[in-house]
């Protein structure tokens, strides 16, 4: 922002970020995060920052989370190089193939990871909320792996819309809960995640799934997911002997790409570039674009940009895609967006969805709905940047999102 | 009423004042919440009026969309509320225009984004200008809450600090000490309107509570009946009732007739 530049903050706040100084003890990125949740949840949020701590750098812990990643969820997944993609929008294209990833998703490097801390911390029982259902169903698998209940919440539209993802959670032995009040999307799940916990909050561990709420989940998050950026940049250079010129996410909570951009923050040369849901248009409650048009405030436990109205009230979203649908963004990418390091535009669902249909039909791949959204961003780039190198995280695959296309790309087909 | 009550009316020394005077009449305070504008704006001056008359002190729901710590009544209260164009503005100058002013100190509970985008700059003096003598703010814990305690300090407006069965030993003494009009001792985790059948052990832990603070403790979290303040009559100086008084006004039944049965009148 503006202000941030005008008092020479920026520059000062890019070199503590680079140098990992972020989040502070205070669970801050520059002005953005926090913790503001209810006391009955602090000491259980102290006992996780401490067990985090303890444990995420721990010699044992770090081994037995890579060997499951790589002998279970499929990991270093591939950097693939997209010919035709390439050739149509006069670019070199690359994929990160997360869709390849355990569960069709990043979301599984998340999980697992969080699963095994819990089982750490002395955990009981797992509860966690979803939106696209990719969380829910990371955890599920997680949980049936380690031996731990899981109760997944997931509001009653989500559920609707992600309807194979509600019996793929079910089949991997989780509770699902739908959730009716509020917005019934990923937001009402959170809320209610939140109720639960706070009614056991020794015996159960809220296995959140993307960078936002309070600290110290979206650093946790965060370096849970840089797997995806510390891979693709040892992929890029040993496949294309140098780093890209600039790299697409998608961004609704935004841990695929928080976990993309993360390793190269430092490497100022190359660009970054998230995308959100630009929905249905710029209109308050037409889209899930919170970097683009939201301003700060505090919602689930962190202070960070957010989809609000005038009294502070959070607004309803709107995106084709559950997994973006959501009003606020993690703190860390406020920072980045405030300090000029990472740039977020949108793409509309029609954008979005002509996206899928031309890198499922030209490279072979059926991504997620949330996914083709950073395809935009990387098309639009390519036209202002021929012959560039460029980098996309291909968060997920797309059969969850069967039922959305069929009343959209598919309609009055079949 | 004491005559600090009298004489600093809208400071947070009055709630802690009011609350001392019930308990001196040898029965535990009142605290009565209600979320404005529910079940209609068109009668929340009348409402209040009544509750204020019957209760030591009101807590005045502020809506916001996304109620974390509540149960079922509270959320739908605050999306009905919402949805007929509640806001803090809009409370802050019912409860200016209010002539006379309500018997009862006042206080607001607000989740913190709806006071953050109000403006901690205007906040404190609108408050004050309204009548109103302290905050609760659910989701604002202690580690958060320097910023807006500072602001609402300098315009003698108090910020309760909530206690829980799980706060260990030496964090309830820094609560106990930074809290300020009375401590809110949440009676179990979870959320609010659940009915409590209160254990041993939260009277024991409300025991601790009391003998930490220098404050007036109230209970609050799931209290409905008078079986319950009597359980919990010799261990605090005034109970939180909240989801139950809601319902009472939902149905549009005499809310000073349902405060004085929990008064055992």
């Amino acid at each position: 922002m503006a202000t941030l530049f005008e008092l020479g903050e920026a520059e000062n706040l890019m070199a503590r970020e680079v140098a990992g100084n972020f989040p502070d003890a205070r669970g801050r990125f520059g002005p953005y995060g926090g913790r503001y949740v209810p006391e009955t949840l602090v000491p259980a949020h102290e006992r996780l920052e401490a067990g985090v701590k303890r444990w995420l750098r721990d010699p044992a812990f770090v081994a037995e989370l890579e060997d499951q990643l790589a002998t279970w969820a499929g990991r270093p997944t591939a950097l693939t190089y997209a010919p035709s993609l390439s050739s149509r929008w006069g670019a070199e294209i690359y994929l990160k193939r997360e869709d390849l990833a355990h569960t069709g998703a990043h979301k599984i490097n998340n999980a697992i990871g969080q699963a095994l801390l819990a089982k750490r911390l002395g955990a009981k029982r797992i509860v966690a909320e979803t939106g696209a259902g990719q969380h829910g169903v990371a955890t599920a698998a997680a949980c049936a792996r380690l031996g731990l209940p899981c109760t997944v919440y997931m509001g009653a539209i989500d559920c609707e819309r992600q309807a194979p993802n509600v019996g793929r959670m079910k089949l991997l032995g989780a509770t699902v809960v739908p959730v009716t009040n509020g917005d019934q999307t990923l937001r009402s799940a959170i809320d209610e995640a939140m109720r639960d916990w706070v009614s056991d909050p020794n015996g159960t561990y809220y296995l959140l799934g993307s960078a936002v709420g309070p600290h110290p989940y979206p650093y946790l998050v965060r370096e849970l997911q840089s797997v995806i950026g510390r891979e693709s940049k040892a992929q890029m250079m040993r496949q294309t002997g140098g780093l890209p010129d600039a790299v697409f996410a998608c961004v609704g909570g935004g841990s695929n790409s928080i976990g993309m951009f993360y390793p190269f923050v430092a490497d100022r040369g190359v660009e970054l570039i998230g995308l959100e849901a630009g929905g249905r248009g710029p209109a308050l409650g037409d889209n899930s674009a919170t970097l683009t048009l939201g301003r700060p405030g505090v919602l689930q436990g962190s202070y960070s940009m957010l989809l609000q109205d005038a009294d502070g009230q959070i607004q309803e979203t709107h995106s084709v895609s559950a997994g973006l649908d959501y009003p606020g963004v993690g703190p860390e990418h406020s920072l980045l967006m405030s300090i000029g390091r990472v740039r977020y535009e949108s793409a509309t669902d029609d954008e979005a969805l002509a996206a899928l249909s031309e890198c499922s039909q030209q490279e072979g791949i059926l991504s997620a709905i949330e996914t083709a959204h950073a395809f935009v961003g990387a098309r639009r780039y390519a036209a202002a940047h021929r012959g560039s190198k460029i980098l996309v995280c291909l968060s997920g695959r797309g059969d969850k999102d069967m039922p959305t296309l069929q009343k959209t790309l598919l309609k009055g087909q079949l | 009423m004491t005559s600090s009550v009298a004489t600093h009316p809208r400071s947070h020394q009055a709630i802690g004042a009011a609350i001392q005077a019930a308990k001196a009449r040898g029965e535990p305070a009142i605290v009565a919440f209600m979320t404005a504008g529910f079940p209609s704006p068109a009668h929340f001056q009348d409402d209040l009026r009544q509750v204020a008359e019957a209760a030591d002190v009101v807590e005045i729901g502020v809506p916001f969309t996304d109620p974390m710590a509540d149960g079922m009544t509270i959320q739908r209260a605050s999306h009905v509320a919402l949805s007929q164009g509640v806001s803090l503005a809009w409370i802050l100058e019912q409860l200016t225009s209010m002539a006379p002013r309500p018997k009862a100190p006042l206080l607001l509970m607000s989740y913190l984004n709806p006071l953050l985008a109000f403006g901690l700059d205007r906040l404190p003096a609108a408050a004050r200008d309204a009548g109103v003598s302290g905050f609760i703010v659910p989701d604002l814990p202690f580690e958060e809450c320097a910023d807006m305690k500072a602001a609402l300090s300098a315009e003698g407006v108090g910020l309760v600090q909530m206690v829980s069965p799980v706060t260990p030993d030496d964090r309830l003494a820094t609560l106990c000490a930074a809290g300020q009009g009375f401590i809110y001792a949440v009676t179990m985790t979870g959320t609010t309107g659940k009915s409590v059948a209160v254990p041993e052990e939260v009277i024991a832990y409300l025991d601790r509570v009391t003998a930490c603070s220098t404050i007036p403790v109230c209970a609050g979290f799931g209290i409905r009946d008078r079986q319950q303040v009597l359980r919990l009559k010799d261990h605090v100086a005034g109970v939180v009732v909240g989801s139950a008084l809601v319902e009472v006004l939902e149905r549009r039944e005499d809310p000073a007739a349902f405060i004085n049965r929990l008064r055992g009148a």
